[in-house]
């Protein structure tokens, strides 16, 4: 059985429609990633996966449960964590894991049980006593997410669950979820940090309300990048880009770095443009050092798709 | 290339005795995109503030298009723009008066015709009679940018101005700025995402109030000297714990990969390829790329946790 199973959702406020004939499977055990702009729906599909705002139309089921007919169910059966972490932040590590246990209903031997589960797979044994406010981002991240899974949720949603980490923390905090996914629990991601979704199993984008594509990271840049990107190393980076901008060749030409980005019309073929691109810039005593193709990351795919929308 | 600021071991400790920059020293050329990239809290806002003239150091100085942080501060005031990451717009005033306003505050008396420059330059213009609290998030950032503009300063300090900015906006930035180095302008941006770094000529990369590395993207990259294997695998996650229990490579895993950090492909993807082997686990595909900002910034910080326990 999958974990989610979404038929035809949609949820419109007023006339305006937020969440338009949605349909998915998320599957046991995997990290998955729904990403998309803001106000492209997300937050409202969660809020209806999570069974605290009821569809217009349309169900799902979240570990088995209808989220129409048993939301109270589903709502016990997960867990939820955004970025604003909801720790009391003049409590101890110790007394919010306690705290959470209790509005999950656990007590006595489960609860310790659990709270030595949580200090665990977070890594903050030793740590139990020190006050949650003065926690760098890091560790309030952990605990934020251990004490969203202390009652052992089949799926646990993290809404925008990452930002302003060191990159080892990140890592760490990955290294959490990937631990979560491996011992069965399904991970559900809200972000719209793109080179975090490739941490992700699968991946679904969402625009104005609706699937636009999914796949694994790497089908995604397979399946939707027909255009070549590539980067050029010259002399005068400004002037080159002014003079290949004018040009009217290329799709696009930015600036990246001490280089430059250029997008090639679809048909274009890469020798083509390289050609181009040599002959263009020494006809003005531009030197080219270098011309790579370079791989198109997920936020390649995600702007390529939009664009095609527009 | 012409030094347009240049810093001498600037320090900054608040009241309480909280490290804001520890002694740093460093210069900005002109007409350089040049980055502070770093985690919370390592210093990056600290700095920019001090530049700016915003706060006090509390050592060390610093030369600002040849005036002194210290002495000149009205003077360096009147070159530089300031984004700062809670930028504030008049929500109940239209773009157009935001813009007004901010010529006002600076004395710039004609300023429409860098109004509609700057509302162009953002694609803006069709907005320009909205109220500024009606604006998308992205279109707000693109709003307070111009209002920083307005007077036409040499260098412009943004702090953190994409962050929890969507991909789209996001880029749509980059492109602005990219577009406005073509203005002969000096631009310095923080930001807390590595992925970021490799647009600028040139970056810092700051931790717990200190500059770890300082150079361009290609020559932070390269001081690596490792390789990176990707391999894409039929079990990710075993494959991740079998070779964190048998070997110390540094392993980042993605939903559909791993990237392991190794001195040569030569030397150590056999070891890897055994280990994944008397594991059950098949390598479907495998090559060497290069090491990503992160890789280096990663292994920066464990080389120095490493130093600081063997002390």
């Amino acid at each position: 059985m999958n974990s989610i199973e979404v038929k035809n959702l949609t949820k419109k406020f007023g006339n305006f429609t937020s969440v338009d004939n949605v349909s998915f499977e998320v599957y046991r055990g995997e990290i998955f990633g729904f990403l998309g702009a803001n106000g492209a729906g997300k937050s409202t599909t969660i809020k209806m996966l999570c069974g605290i705002l009821e569809p217009t139309s349309g169900d799902a089921t979240v570990g088995g449960f209808s989220i129409k007919t048993q939301s109270e169910q589903v709502k016990r059966n997960i867990g939820y964590m955004s970025q604003k972490f909801s720790l009391y932040n003049d409590l101890t590590i110790e007394e919010n894991i306690n705290f959470f246990g209790g509005v999950y209903g656990l007590e006595g031997e489960n609860l310790s049980n659990r709270k030595k589960w949580v200090l665990k797979i977070a890594n903050l044994e030793g740590k139990e006593k020190l006050l949650t406010g003065s926690l760098p981002t890091g560790i309030k991240q952990r605990l934020a997410l251990g004490t969203a899974v202390i009652h052992s949720p089949n799926i646990v949603f993290l809404d925008e669950p990452t930002g302003g980490v060191d990159p080892i923390e990140r890592r760490n905090f990955w290294d959490l979820i990937n631990t979560l996914s491996s011992e069965g629990t399904t991970v559900f991601v809200t972000t719209h940090y793109l080179d975090e979704a490739e941490f992700c199993n699968r991946i679904l984008l969402i625009n104005a309300g609706k699937i636009i594509a999914g796949g694994s990271p790497k089908e995604l840049k397979e399946n939707y990048i027909k255009t070549i990107i590539l980067e050029i190393e010259c002399g005068k980076t400004i002037d080159a880009l002014t003079i290949l901008e004018d040009s009217n060749f290329f799709g696009s030409a930015t600036i990246f770095g001490n280089y430059i980005h250029v997008k090639l019309k679809e048909n274009d073929t890469e020798e083509n443009a390289k050609d181009f691109i040599v002959k263009t810039l020494s006809e003005s005593k531009i030197n080219t050092s270098r011309i790579d193709k370079i791989s198109p990351t997920l936020e390649d795919v995600f702007i390529t798709l939009l664009e095609k929308k527009d | 290339m012409q030094e347009i600021i240049k810093i001498s071991n600037l320090k900054k400790i608040y009241e309480g005795g909280v490290i804001g920059i520890d002694d740093i020293s460093f210069s900005i050329y002109k007409n350089e995109m040049f980055g502070f990239v770093g985690p919370d809290g390592a210093g990056k806002t600290t700095t920019i503030r001090l530049l700016c003239g915003l706060i006090n150091p509390t050592d060390g100085n610093a030369d600002i298009m040849g005036y002194d942080l210290r002495k000149d501060k009205m003077k360096i005031k009147d070159n530089i723009g300031y984004l700062s990451q809670k930028f504030s717009l008049y929500t109940d005033l239209s773009v157009d008066e935001n813009i007004e306003f901010f010529a006002d505050i600076h004395g710039v008396k004609d300023y429409k015709e860098r109004r509609n420059e700057l509302l162009q330059f953002t694609r803006l213009t069709d907005f320009r009679k909205f109220y500024a609290g009606k604006l998308s998030g992205g279109m707000k950032q693109k709003l307070a940018l111009a209002c920083t503009l307005i007077h036409k300063p040499k260098i412009i300090f943004l702090d953190e101005p994409t962050t929890g900015v969507d991909p789209v906006s996001r880029r749509d930035f980059w492109k602005i700025l990219s577009d406005l180095i073509k203005e002969e302008i000096t631009i310095i941006i923080s930001t807390p995402y590595l992925d970021e770094a490799e647009r600028f000529n040139r970056l810092a990369l700051f931790n717990n109030a200190k500059i770890l590395k300082l150079d361009t993207p290609a020559k932070i990259r390269e001081s690596l000297h490792k390789t990176v294997i990707e391999i894409v695998c039929n079990n990710i996650r075993s494959a991740d714990k079998a070779l964190k229990e048998n070997t110390n490579y540094e392993i980042q895993t993605f939903g559909d990969r791993l990237n392991i950090v190794a001195d040569s492909f030569e030397k150590d993807f056999p070891v890897i390829e055994n280990i994944l082997s008397k594991n059950g686990i098949e390598i479907q595909d495998k090559r060497i790329i290069p090491a990503s900002l992160e890789n280096v910034f990663i292994h920066l910080l464990k080389t120095k946790k490493t130093e600081l326990q063997q002390l």
